[in-house]
């Protein structure tokens, strides 16, 4: 795939990040009132990158996204039915209610799952690129990680795999920050974590993360070096995450001054105001789009709530295959 | 008929050997492969036979479960040598978080084919962090199958139907056991997981036992005998699932039972199958289960502290005239 974004890709682009905006504010609503149990943890502004990474994607390429990962099931291609049916317990969820938030998966997709584990992508997402190249496919696999998980030991241990082997993997992390409570500059010992790319010997890129297009770029010619066969990359995307950690999250290492300074520097005002300059958008586009949007995000919510729950003793199920 | 004798590592090699002939998605990954053809020289002649498909890996322990993992997702059918057994605590996550339950927590989307195996067990002077059972650990952990093989015979077709099983299985093989040798039929020859096997019949007592406490209970047997005492011997061979059909039908006839593990006693498997033959089979008992395993301390290096803190077939015979009240 090229680099170079065409004029209905972009709108293609823009309505991706809406989506991904629209189903992470209506996730907050529906945890807020008690539709959805557990915890959520959302993406609200730090949609570019997903939608930036999983644009230079074909649908047979791979990714192993996070416990924020609802932004990267939807740009992958995910159903939003089956995702709010997820978040909502039912049976006719992704996971038939057995995941929730931070287990959806759509392998006819190649999402090979979210994570509940902090750095649990990266070992998977070395077994997908080793089976690429066993299986001598062009197909790339994407792990997409948060700058936490870059101190985890899976993070050191997969980018040297990955080198060593040239393993046709993307490394996409998505510094926002914090790790939970956590601020980045205080946990990670470089300031931008795709410095770390050097000790394995392969490229490391850090970009603006709430910049679309910048993102897309990155990602496609990363993209591309993979499909080549020329090994992976580690892309840093800095962007920021607005919400709590967490949905409830009472967020006291933070002020709210510095998410408002952040809200200015929202990825969906920046690409849309990129595409209004380039006469590519019109505010009744804009509304147009959003109202599409929205009326999927109903439908999703009809979907779940119109869903059966799941019978107690499909507990007891897909556990094994020859049980 | 005439009885081919080979070691466990030979039938180790003949089941991969047969297996990769087979199917091109197998492949192994591990530590040290390629050179020596393993560690223990396990796999010797594969790395010839099969260029490409034995992959040596950087001591990265929790990438190379990953590495099987991504790759049983992704259309493969992978072995991951995890050296030793003991180092399975480095991809903890990876075994017991990710492999055990991604097609749980994804609804049944999709299958794991992956045999993580795992060389355990003392006897070596191979000290505490070389010389570990910590199968119970996997058995209490859903999602996992668990495969602890003694003889040749079982170590060839277990493996075979571990490999060939769409879930994932992990498979301890005693490092003391590569060069025990006995009778292996050449060829396809399967022993399905979740199936035990009555190894000696007995109608006094029923040992269960597996792994190196087989071997252990065998030659207690042996001595029992001679007291006596007829010991039934169930090598159970797989942990989980566990045949307990095999066990009942053994107990409701011996009304006994002793449970051999060379594992350490507390918490380990001994515990779960006494707590199901109490809870299932307690009219047809007539005395309690014991259990005869390692006392509860790491694995010591000194040959005479190792030999102290390892259950012997002694400890069988004892346990068995406790049952037996004799």
């Amino acid at each position: 795939m090229k680099s170079s974004v065409s004029t209905r890709e972009m709108r293609r682009l823009y309505r991706t990040m809406v989506t991904i905006r629209g189903f992470e504010t209506l996730a907050g609503e529906l945890f807020a009132a008690g539709k959805i149990p557990g915890f959520i943890h959302l993406s609200i502004g730090q949609e570019a990158s997903a939608a930036g990474v999983c644009s230079a994607l074909r649908q047979d390429d791979y990714i192993a996204t996070t416990h924020r990962g609802h932004g990267h099931v939807i740009a992958k291609g995910g159903d939003l039915k089956k995702m709010i049916a997820e978040l909502m317990g039912r049976k006719t969820g992704y996971c038939k209610g057995k995941g929730g938030s931070m287990h959806i998966a759509d392998f006819s997709l190649g999402i090979l799952g979210a994570n509940g584990v902090v750095g649990g992508g990266f070992p998977i997402i070395i077994g997908a690129g080793l089976s690429i190249k066993l299986r001598r496919t062009d197909q790339v696999a994407v792990c997409f990680f948060g700058d936490g998980a870059s101190n985890r030991g899976t993070f050191h241990e997969a980018m040297n795999m990955a080198s060593i082997w040239k393993l046709p993997i993307l490394f996409v992390c998505e510094n926002n920050c914090y790790a939970s409570t956590t601020p980045t500059t205080y946990a990670c010992s470089v300031n931008n974590i795709a410095t770390r790319a050097a000790g394995y010997n392969i490229p490391g890129v850090t970009v603006d993360g709430n910049d679309l297009l910048a993102v897309r770029e990155a990602a496609g010619k990363a993209v591309d070096r993979a499909r080549r066969g020329e090994g992976p990359t580690l892309l840093e995307n800095k962007t920021y995450r607005r919400r709590g950690h967490f949905e409830g999250d009472p967020q006291k290492y933070r002020t709210q001054a510095e998410v408002a300074e952040w809200e200015k520097n929202d990825p969906l005002l920046r690409f849309a105001s990129v595409l209004k300059k380039k006469k590519l958008l019109t505010g009744e586009m804009e509304k147009e789009i959003r109202e599409q949007v929205d009326c999927e995000l109903k439908e999703a919510v009809a979907f779940a709530e119109q869903s059966e729950w799941p019978n107690p003793e499909e507990a007891l199920e897909d556990m094994f295959i020859n049980p | 008929m005439t009885e081919r004798m080979i070691s466990c590592s030979a039938a180790i090699c003949e089941a991969l050997t047969e297996e990769m002939a087979r199917d091109e998605a197998i492949f192994i990954i591990g530590e040290d492969l390629v050179a020596h053809g393993g560690i223990f020289g396990q796999f010797r002649g594969l790395p010839e036979r099969f260029p490409g498909r034995l992959i040596d890996s950087p001591i990265s322990e929790a990438c190379i479960v990953g590495a099987g993992l991504g790759a049983a997702l992704t259309g493969m059918r992978p072995l991951v040598d995890m050296h030793f057994a003991d180092f399975v605590t480095c991809a903890m996550d990876e075994i017991v978080n990710q492999t055990a339950k991604i097609r749980y927590m994804f609804g049944g989307q999709v299958k794991v084919p992956l045999v993580i195996w795992a060389p355990d067990g003392a006897g070596l002077s191979a000290a505490a962090h070389h010389s570990q059972s910590l199968e119970s650990w996997f058995v209490h952990a859903p999602g996992l199958k668990v495969v602890v093989p003694s003889e040749p015979a079982d170590v060839k077709g277990l493996l075979k139907a571990a490999i060939r099983d769409d879930d994932p299985v992990i498979f301890f093989q005693h490092k003391k056991l590569f060069a025990r040798e006995g009778p292996v039929p050449e060829g396809e020859h399967i022993v399905p997981l979740g199936k035990a096997a009555v190894k000696r019949l007995g109608g006094n007592v029923t040992i269960l036992t597996y792994g190196s406490g087989f071997y252990m209970s065998m030659e207690a047997a042996n001595e029992l005998a001679g007291m006596g005492i007829e010991a039934e011997v169930i090598d159970l061979r797989t942990l989980k699932p566990l045949d307990f059909g095999t066990i009942a039908d053994s107990i409701k006839k011996t009304n006994r039972a002793v449970v051999v593990h060379e594992a350490c006693l507390s918490g380990g498997f001994g515990a779960e199958v006494s707590a199901r033959i109490n809870s299932e089979l307690f009219d047809y008992l007539d005395a309690p289960v014991l259990r005869v395993a390692a006392k509860d301390v790491p694995m010591p290096f000194s040959p005479r502290l190792e030999n102290f803190v390892l259950p012997k077939a002694e400890d069988v015979i004892k346990a068995v005239r406790a049952v037996t009240y004799r």
